[in-house]
């Protein structure tokens, strides 16, 4: 775990005149997983955005020693991020399939591609059932699962979550984490995860960053800060 | 409890000194124009003072309301059409035309108002679009020819200034048009301060809270739809004694456009917007015609996407995104939010 | 009775020409939520732009192939040049660009072509096909090859990468974005495409109502009406809506004279939105409070 894969140092964002982030800095393992921790309004989703390029940023992102900072989204999508948005981003229109086949579309290894499809639908076989149904007509869950299997399509080097657990039940969450470390065991895909659900992220991620008001307050071992007293009280309730 | 008042909604915005000074000269300025301009130079002056009404009734509906209408030169053919067969069938005097024409177009639009409020967006714009396109092709009709003069229109004839005046008759139907227009506006910019102008303007924002908030968006709507094709209908009328002439390719769907196109030009969602509106649409043909005369509308063209460039919120916009940032320059530690503008701009 | 099953076969000849402009429109309505009213002088002018070629001695179907060609390059640069710039700006505000636009390749064409009249000609035999009384050659060719047109562009964007990739740009730019689509080129194909369409129609349509700068207004008008009342945000649909107005026009015509029949269709049309505002077969949008 000594490479690292995406390097933020001094990462300012902001919507229009008002600045969300105030000079951050993490990593990412390559092949680890990183949580960031924070109350609403923190800056969670504003980092993921900032890192694709959907906000506008000051200071340095580097994916692989490559600068992406400034970079336009799509061009950063085809270095490998693949981002799973809050809100899931689902093409409510398309069906189950094609929402598969467009997270596939910046892949030129065709059989590869048929592939992932089994794959993915092995992770998630109830999308398989679903293949033809208009993805607009699935339930949270599902369009969650759906999600991460259009980014997994992509086949990223470092996938983005946004709070995947939001408005799930919590079995389904237990899956969908469980399939998240099975994803990163087996297919070596690092994970930047935003979480609202501090000891979810926590017992998944390797590292975690705590923001507060676009500041990183805490930074650790996902075992330090769990043992961090004041998160503890803060953000873990005990 | 009793200490906080809630803002009176009757409590209306003066206008500025700034702004009451800027009004008074610009009526000096119009009142000595006829004196120093020529005859041709006065009628057309006149035809941008009907345009300026017209577009101020499209504004109401376009941009305080948000109904998108592209066949307001329907209203303006019914005015015009209103005032030259009064005057030319019924022998009515030219002055006693105008309230006529407003009160049939209160009534034609109020009445379009009902059906169109049903339609949103692109549906409203292909309806009164599809109005504009049929108007000349009912003013043509067969059965309607004894009234209308089928293809060949009714002339009116031009008005004489009253005995004694010393005015000659174009210089007289200027200041008879600026009259109106005076008058109109004063009533427009009374009527959109208020109540009525938050009304209208919430039923374009957020009709669902607007209706939440006890506003009747069908009563309006319908209203506001009458009043547009009123003020609209009046522009015809005057329009129609300045030209001494109605035939109904006169106002064909382009009319409509130019209508819509000097609105947006002018500015959405303002009065003073109507003023310079009219000018660019009055002048600035002219002024492409000058400029080449194998393909004028070509370089209008090249006008009209050169202003979207430049001012996409139209004159008025731009002049106010212009003053607001002279004002934060000037006091840079001043309060960030735009000032409240009263009077012109009502928004 | 022989007469209007003419008028209805020939509708239906005309409600193609109709259905491919109506497709252009809702193409580009879908991607940008804005209907460009320029769509029928951009196809004047490629019209114009074979007329030239044919002219010169080219032979017609290779005037054809480099007329599409060219019209969707156009629209390519167009949509690039000068749409994107300003697709920020207030909705009205592109209207007017969209207007200024139409109103430039009027007056250019009537520059140099003049605004007379010339005859467009067909690629279709004179004589009808098997001497039938219903339907010219010319009727039943240019249904041939709208139809072909329009299951090219239904085959486009239902089976290939890219055509999913315009209908996601589309639908939703930003999850577009963040699967490595490059939204604003969409765009930009999406209005080369509509340019292409525009000039298939024009050339299909000017042998009928001859050449001449202002001969797309009434049918782009007609193609709007169709777009609309089949549903603005539905392709389908509005395929569908250009045949019915095809019939409906020329059965109005057929009763009602020539003259008004403009006005009649407009008003049947927007009496049925007013029925059924989303049109026959578009989404009803419910508004969730």
């Amino acid at each position: 775990m000594t490479d690292v894969l995406l390097q933020v140092r001094g990462l300012h964002a902001q919507y229009g005149n008002t600045r969300v982030l105030h000079g951050i800095d993490f990593d990412v393992a390559q092949g680890g997983i990183t949580t960031i921790l924070g109350a609403n309004g923190a800056g969670k989703t504003t980092t993921l955005r900032a890192v694709c390029g959907m906000v506008r940023t000051q200071g340095e992102i580097l994916l692989a020693g490559a600068r992406i900072q400034g970079v336009p989204t799509e061009n950063i999508v085809r270095q490998g991020v693949a981002h799973v948005p809050d809100g899931r981003g689902t093409f409510l229109n398309f069906t189950v399939e094609e929402n598969l086949r467009i997270g596939a579309y910046t892949r030129k290894d065709k059989a590869q591609v048929q592939q992932d499809y089994e794959r993915i639908f092995g992770y998630f076989p109830m999308l398989k059932a679903r293949r033809k149904q208009q993805a607009g007509t699935l339930s949270g869950g599902e369009q969650q699962m759906l999600a991460v299997s259009r980014a997994l399509m992509l086949k990223p080097r470092l996938l983005l979550l946004d709070e995947p657990s939001f408005g799930l039940a919590p079995l389904i969450v237990r899956e969908l984490f469980e399939i998240f470390r099975t994803i990163n065991r087996q297919d070596g895909i690092s994970m930047l995860l935003v979480e609202q659900n501090a000891s979810l992220a926590l017992k998944l991620a390797d590292h975690a960053y705590l923001l507060e008001t676009g500041r990183v307050v805490r930074a650790g071992t996902a075992e330090s800060i769990r043992n961090d007293e004041a998160v503890r009280r803060s953000y873990l309730g005990y | 409890m009793a200490d906080t008042e809630l803002p009176s909604s009757t409590v209306k915005p003066a206008l500025s000194r700034q702004q009451l000074a800027g009004i008074v000269v610009l009526l000096v300025v119009a009142c000595a124009l006829p004196f120093v301009l020529g005859n041709y130079r006065v009628f057309q002056l006149t035809l941008a003072l009907a345009y300026a009404i017209a577009l101020l009734g499209l504004n109401m509906l376009t941009g305080y309301n948000g109904q998108i209408s592209l066949g307001h030169g329907a209203f303006y053919a019914i005015g015009a059409y209103t005032a030259a067969i009064l005057m030319d069938k019924f022998g009515f005097p030219y002055w006693a035309t105008i309230p006529v024409a407003g009160i049939v177009c209160l009534v034609a639009g109020f009445l379009f108002g009902l059906p169109a409020l049903r339609l949103e967006g692109l549906y409203l714009a292909l309806a009164t679009f599809a109005l504009g396109v049929a108007m000349p092709q009912i003013l043509k009709y067969k059965a309607l020819e004894p009234w209308t003069g089928g293809v060949m229109g009714v002339v009116i004839t031009k008005p004489d200034a009253p005995e004694g005046s010393g005015l000659n008759q174009d210089q007289w139907l200027y200041f008879f048009t600026l009259a109106w227009a005076v008058l109109l506006f004063f009533a427009a910019w009374n009527l959109l301060r208020g109540r009525v102008g938050r009304a209208l303007m919430a039923i374009r924002d957020q009709p669902v809270a607007a209706q939440a908030m006890g506003v009747d968006n069908a009563l309006y709507k319908s209203l506001t739809f009458g009043v547009s094709a009123l003020y609209t209908g009046i522009a015809g009328a005057l329009g129609a004694i300045a030209v001494q002439f109605v035939a109904p390719d006169s106002f064909n769907v382009f009319l409509s456009i130019t209508l819509i196109v000097g609105v947006v030009v002018g500015g959405l969602a303002s009065i003073s917007g109507a003023l310079y509106g009219a000018l660019f649409i009055q002048f600035i043909p002219n002024v492409a015609d000058q400029i080449s005369k194998a393909a004028p509308w070509a370089i209008y063209g090249v006008f009209l996407i050169a202003f979207m460039y430049v001012m996409p919120s139209g004159v008025a916009g731009f002049i106010r995104m212009a003053r607001i940032r002279l004002q934060r320059w000037r006091a840079p530690d001043g309060p960030r939010c735009a000032s409240v503008s009263s009077g012109k701009e009502a928004r | 009775m022989d007469l209007l099953i003419h008028q209805v076969l020939s509708g239906l000849a005309t409600g193609g020409i109709y259905a491919s402009l109506a497709l252009a429109l809702v193409m580009i309505y879908q991607a940008t939520h804005l209907v460009n009213f320029a769509q029928g002088e951009i196809a004047m002018f490629a019209t114009y732009l074979a007329w030239t070629l044919i002219q010169a001695g080219v032979p017609y179907w290779g005037a054809f192939f480099i007329t599409v060609v060219s019209a969707f390059v156009g629209g390519v640069v167009i949509e690039r040049v000068i749409v994107q710039p300003v697709e920020n700006s207030p909705v009205l505000a592109l209207v007017i660009v969209f207007i200024g636009l139409l109103v430039i390749f009027n007056s250019v064409a009537g520059w140099i072509y003049t605004y007379t009249i010339k005859p467009f000609p067909s690629p279709f035999p004179e004589q009808p096909l098997f001497g039938n009384t219903y339907l010219s050659s010319h009727d039943l060719g240019s249904a041939c090859v709208t139809l072909v047109v329009l299951l090219l562009v239904f085959g486009f964007f239902r089976f290939t990468p890219l055509g999913l990739a315009m209908r996601a740009a589309a639908q939703n730019p930003v999850s577009s974005k963040l699967v490595g689509v490059r939204v604003g080129w969409m765009l930009a194909l999406g209005w080369g495409l509509a340019a292409a369409i525009g000039a298939v129609a024009g050339m299909m349509v000017a042998p009928i109502v001859f050449l001449e700068p202002n001969m797309m207004g009434g049918i782009l008008l007609y193609a709007f009406a169709g777009a609309l009342l089949g549903g603005i945000d539905n392709p389908g649909g509005a395929v569908l809506g250009g045949f019915i107005v095809g019939v409906l026009e020329n059965v109005v015509g057929m009763y009602l004279g020539s003259e008004i029949k403009l006005t009649v269709a407009l008003v049947v049309i927007i009496a049925v939105l007013v029925v059924r505002p989303s049109g026959l077969f578009g989404k009803v949008h419910v508004v969730r409070v």
